[in-house]
Formats: C-alpha cells, structure tokens, sequence
C-alpha cells in the first residue's frame, strides 16, 4: 500500500508550543452557538476565537456543559437539534484531492462552515474524509450489527483516494491524479488500519462485531475509521474519558504516534488536565460557553493569568508527601446556563472578585502577554 | 445452533399436546354438549322422534364414553391426521378448513403485505420528521387506527360502499365466480375484492406498528453510533436507513413472529364475520358458540401451532439479522 506524500515541507515544521510558521487549517472567529429552548435562550458558545494549524493539537478544556462539545460539533455542522450557530465564522482552509481530476497538492481554497449547507454535499466531504471525529462512547460509537471492517470501509470508499499517476514530476509542485479505492483495497486499508491502532490479529478481528470487542479495542477502531481517510484534522471530543487509565495512556500513545506521521491536526476536547498537557501544543480554556484563556501549554500551566485556570489547575491532585492541605476547589457552583451573572460571568465563584467592576463590565478577550489570550478585567486597564 | 432447534422443537411438541388437553377441557366446561342444544332444537320443531336420533348421534360420535378416553381417541387420531368430525356440518373438520384454508392464507398474507409496507415507512418518516405536521397526521390516523375495532371499520366501509358507491365488497368473490371453476377472470375477481379485507386489518394493524416503530427509531437515532456513522460523511438517508432503522426494527421482527403465523389460521374473525369472507375465523367462532368440540379443537391445536412456529421463525431471524444475539 502507498501512502500518499506528505504536502509541502513546510507543513513538518518541528511541534511545538510557539511555532506559528505552519499553515493555518481553521479560523474559529467569534463563533456564537445558540439553543433555543423552552425556558429561554442558552449561550452554548459565545464568541469563540482560535485557530488551528496543520500538524498542531489544541486542547479545549472546561467544566461539563461549558461548550466544549458543541464547538466541535459547530465545525462538522452536527450541532444537535434546536442549536443554532448564530454569528461568527469557522473558515476551513481546504485543501483537496478530487478523483479523476488533476490536483495540485499547493491548492488551498478558504470555505466558510457555518455558510454550507448542514446536509449537502459539501459538508459530506468533509466530515470524515477532511475532518474526522472520534466520540466519548467508545462502546455505543459502533453500530452493533456490523463488523469494524464494515465500518472502515465506509469510511474508506466514502473518501480515501489512492493516487494513480503523478503527472510533471519535474515541476516545482507534483501534480496528482487520484482514484477512489475498490472493496478488495478497502478491506486492505480497514485490516492495515487496524494494526497501526494495535489491534492484535487484525486479519481476523476485521470482522468482529462490536460486542465481540472490548471498549479500548472499539475506540481504536474509531480512531482507525477517523484516521482511514487521511483527514487533515481529527477532533477528539473526550476519547478517553469512558476508559480505564492503562487503555487511556495507550490510546493517547497512538494518536500522537498518528499524527506524528500523518501531520494530521488535533482538536483534543477534555476536562482531564493531565491528559491535555501531555497532547496538546496550545489551549483553550472554556467557562459557561466563553473562552477564558488561550496560551501555549507550557505558558499555561506555568503562568495562568484568569483566575478560573488557576483555580482548575489547584483543584487537581498532586502526588508527594503529605501537606495536610485539602485538595482546593472551586468555590459555588456552575450558574444556570438561562440566567448568567452580569459582567463577567465567573465573577461569582472568582477569588480576584472586584466589587463593582467584575459584576457589571464585560471583560474582552485581550492579550494579557505576548501569544497569551484572557478574558479578565485584571488585564484590562 | 441444532441443539438449540431440537430443543426448541422438544417444548413446542410438548405445548401443544398441553394446549390441546386444557382447549379440549375447557371447551367441555359449559353444560351439556352440542346434542343437547340439537334437542332443544328439534323439540322447539316438535319432532317426536328427537330423543331416539340424538342417541343413535351420540353413540356414533362417542359422546357417551368419559371425558379422557375421549380426548386420547381425538388426539391419536389426530396424529394420523384425522381431525374428526364436525357436529354441525356432519363432515370431516379436515374437509371443513381445507376449503377455507387456502383464503385465509392469501388473505393473511395480504393483510401483512400491506400492513408493513405501510407501517414501516410512515414509522420511519413519522421519527425522522419528528413534531412535523405529517407525523402528527400520521400519528393521529395510527391512534384512531389503534382504537378502532376492525369490525366498526369494516361496517363503516360497507356502509359507505354499498350505500355512496354502490359496490359490493363482502366475500371475496363475485356471485358469478362464486361456483365458477378457477380462471384468470375469477383469479382478478379475487384480487378485485381482496384489498378491502386486507385494507381494514392493515388499518388496524398499521397503528400500532407505526407507534413502535417511531418510537424504537427516535431512541435509535439518539445513539452516539448514529452521530458517529454522520461524522463519517454518509448521507442522511444512509445514516437512517442503513444504521438507525436496522437497528430499531429489530423488536418487530418478534411481533411478525406471533402475529403473522396465527392469522394464517385465524386470522381477523370479527372483520371476516361482518364481510362474509369463506375464511377459518368465522367458522372458529362459531364452533365454539356450538360446542362443536372436534373443529374448534383441532382449530386451537392449529393456531398453537403457528404461534409456536412464529415464535421460532422470528427468533431465527432475528438471530440472523443481529449478531449480538446470535448463539455462538
């Protein structure tokens, strides 16, 4: 089986928390995320602004029900019945092979997402084959009646193509042609999936049912769907929340491990902070639906500048002697997503808390240091 | 797997030789028997010589003889495949049914046909559409056909047949085809009256199916498996169809089991009473009014049969269809 060749040298510039010279993969521009229900109107996301460049993982960490969820289903267009994006922009820069068609491997078109059509073609294109997404519940993620193979090669036929012929190799960019794969070669590509994600045998676990799997087993085989069509980003919403830790390690073992030789593009979704430090190059902390603090992983767990970051990073256990401290949490609880407090919506539960200012301004989103995102009064003037 | 079928096959030969004893059993509970009704029957005529035919039919019937050694004459015999006969009619039960046999099954067959073609779509549209003014059509038809007993509906449809339309719509032929020896004409008269019967017990039947199915469908298309084969960038029709619906049809395969197979026998008496259809059912009934013993007995062991078997088959089937259920 032939991969195919990475795109242009420039998108395995080294990982790390402050390289910006790779190419941007999607723009999140103050998206806003609405739920119309019943009781009122819930800001799921409220002006949500970060990218994501080709090869980088960014971690989006928050309470339960801070949006994280929602802005992952905003960008594949999935948000779940009454939500609607009601402002802002995702642009996708994208990138594409097309079957039967000469294509320049540069070629780079910029489409808005919360323009297409939720259910057209376009979209269609994407989810999977651009942008594939791996779920919380590995156990009810597969569908009971039919194999892991099956399930690839749904994937696969959807959207892999191999390329056929490479047209002008002495031009500065190749030229490619490409072709969609047949049944025998998806079943190729669902078993050689199977061992790269390390399932054992994976010649005769291709066609076990779901329940014949364990729950580690069926998320490594979300993952070998996610990753079958080479998508240039995979969203990760929490894959390994419903696992035991020994699964967990080697399951975050194996994305990183992909991505390494894919330059594929994370977006890790977690409430885990010991998980996200290890995956991600930056992060995006979200409270109540709003970015609070955008940073590289380094800066962030060294130097947090919002309050809510600093309170969730004290709230985590550490290993070492015995202080006799008790474990630190945050104080109150999550406000009633209909009635968000005035000015700054953590202003009820913040240590920092400044009477007559917190609880009536708005703070912005600012840069409180270079390449350091908040959203506090503290950095204002 | 034959193990599985030997034992399967092992409880049925024992629930019906059980069925048949209580059927028989409870068929005697009433008082007197059917020679004591004919009695009445020929003294309210004043025939004199009553009493003396009745003895001559109950020695010939063996009516006299105890309640067990009965039974064991019945059920041996019926093991050789004569089912007795019939006090009412005066000729073999087996002749009886053969008759009414065949229509009952096209007509159950029908009835099925069309109840899960339509059942099954508008199910499927009635969840996928869901609060959209055509499920709630759809669910206010399937209530209506839910409570609605099939025999109101039949005599609704035969009022306004005969009376705005002048058509006629009960039996399932023709009064010229009645006797007529069978040909392709005879064969379209039947299609011709055959819709009717089928339409009403589909109507009656469709409700429910249409209300299981939506709902079995809605708590499929909320699993996470649902989102994810979306997430693979299949159509929506493929994501329904292909992962929501083969899934959420499962538990009606159960139903086409115990549902089906009986009414092959049986079938929807009351709307064959009322349309005059030459099917099982109205003689079933009747036969139990009269205590005619031998034909509602052998119809009882029949219908157990069936449902036994229909029970099997959609356990087969759904062993076939779902893999986690499949005996390894």
């Amino acid at each position: 089986m032939q991969i195919n060749p990475s795109p242009t040298p420039t998108a395995q510039a080294p990982a790390g928390p402050a390289t910006d010279t790779r190419e941007t993969l999607i723009e999140v521009r103050d998206l806003k995320v609405e739920f119309n229900i019943r009781g009122g109107v819930v800001k799921a996301v409220d002006g949500l602004t970060f990218d994501i460049k080709r090869g980088q993982t960014v971690g989006i960490i928050g309470e339960s029900g801070c949006g994280k969820s929602v802005t992952a289903r905003a960008i594949l267009r999935m948000i779940p019945k009454p939500g609607k994006i009601t402002g802002g922009n995702i642009l996708y820069h994208r990138r594409r092979r097309l079957a039967g068609h000469q294509t320049a491997p540069a070629e780079t078109n910029v489409i808005d997402l919360t323009t297409v059509d939720p259910d057209g073609e376009t979209i269609r294109q994407i989810r999977g084959g651009e942008i594939a997404m791996i779920f919380q519940e590995p156990m009810s993620s597969l569908t009971p009646v039919y194999t892991a193979g099956t399930h690839i090669n749904e994937a696969v036929t959807l959207h892999r193509l191999l390329p056929v012929k490479t047209l002008g190799d002495q031009m500065a960019d190749k030229i490619m042609q490409y072709r969609h794969v047949t049944r025998e070669e998806a079943r190729d590509i669902a078993v050689q999936m199977l061992r790269r994600v390390g399932i054992p045998k994976p010649e005769q676990r291709v066609d076990s049912y779901p329940h014949q799997l364990s729950g580690g087993q069926r998320q490594r085989v979300m993952i070998a769907i996610a990753l079958s069509t080479e998508p240039a980003m995979l969203i990760a919403d929490e894959p390994t929340t419903a696992l035991d830790v020994s699964i967990e390690a080697q399951i975050l073992d194996i994305m990183r491990d992909l991505q390494r030789t894919a330059n594929m593009a994370i977006m890790f979704i977690t409430h885990n902070l010991g998980v996200i430090a290890s995956m991600a190059d930056e992060i995006v902390v979200m409270y109540m639906g709003k970015q609070v603090e955008r940073a590289g992983v380094v800066d962030l767990f060294y130097n947090p500048k919002h309050p809510y970051t600093k309170a969730l990073l004290q709230s985590v256990p550490k290993l070492g002697p015995k202080t006799g401290q008790r474990l630190a949490s945050i104080e109150g609880m999550v406000p009633d997503p209909l009635h968000l407090p005035t000015g700054c919506v953590f202003h009820p539960r913040c240590p920092a808390f400044m009477p007559g200012k917190c609880d009536q301004i708005v703070p912005r989103w600012a840069e409180a240091a270079p390449n350091h995102w908040a959203r506090c009064l503290l950095y204002e003037e | 797997m034959v193990n599985y079928l030997i034992r399967r096959v092992g409880y049925a030969l024992i629930m019906v030789v059980l069925v048949s004893f209580v059927s028989f059993a409870i068929i005697e509970l009433p008082p007197g028997d059917f020679l004591t009704q004919k009695v009445e029957q020929l003294r309210a005529r004043g025939d004199r010589s009553a009493e003396q035919q009745v003895e001559t039919l109950r020695l010939r019937y063996g009516l006299d003889k105890p309640f067990l050694e009965r039974y064991f004459n019945w059920a041996s015999n019926f093991l050789r495949g004569d089912f007795g006969e019939s006090f009412e009619f005066e000729r073999p039960v087996s002749e009886i049914l053969g008759a009414r046999l065949g229509y009952t099954v096209i007509l159950a067959i029908a009835t099925t046909v069309l109840t899960w073609a339509l059942a099954i779509p508008l199910g499927v549209y009635s969840a996928v559409k869901q609060y959209s003014p055509g499920d709630q059509a759809i669910s206010v038809v399937s209530f209506i056909g839910l409570g609605m007993p099939g025999f109101l509906l039949a005599l609704i449809i035969m009022y306004f047949a005969i009376i705005v339309f002048n058509l006629e719509v009960t039996g399932l032929f023709s009064p010229e085809f009645q006797d007529a020896p069978w040909s392709f004409a005879k064969v379209m008269d039947l299609l011709g009256h055959l819709w009717i019967p089928a339409l009403i017990s589909a109507v009656t039947g469709i409700g429910g199916l249409v209300r299981i199915m939506r709902g079995n469908l809605l708590d499929t298309l909320g699993q996470p498996f649902v989102e994810a084969a979306r997430a693979r960038g299949l159509k929506n029709r493929t994501v329904t169809w292909k992962h929501a619906v083969r899934i959420a049809i499962n538990p009606l395969i159960t139903i086409l089991g115990s549902d089906v197979f009986p009414s092959i026998i049986v079938g929807s008496s009351l709307v064959a009473i009322v349309l005059n259809l030459p099917t099982i059912g109205p003689v079933f009934v009747d036969s139990l009014r009269k205590l005619d013993m031998y034909l509602a007995g052998t119809c009882i062991v029949f219908l157990t049969i069936m449902l036994l078997v229909g029970n099997l088959v959609a356990d087969l089937l759904l062993a076939w269809v779902d893999p986690r259920i499949r005996l390894e």
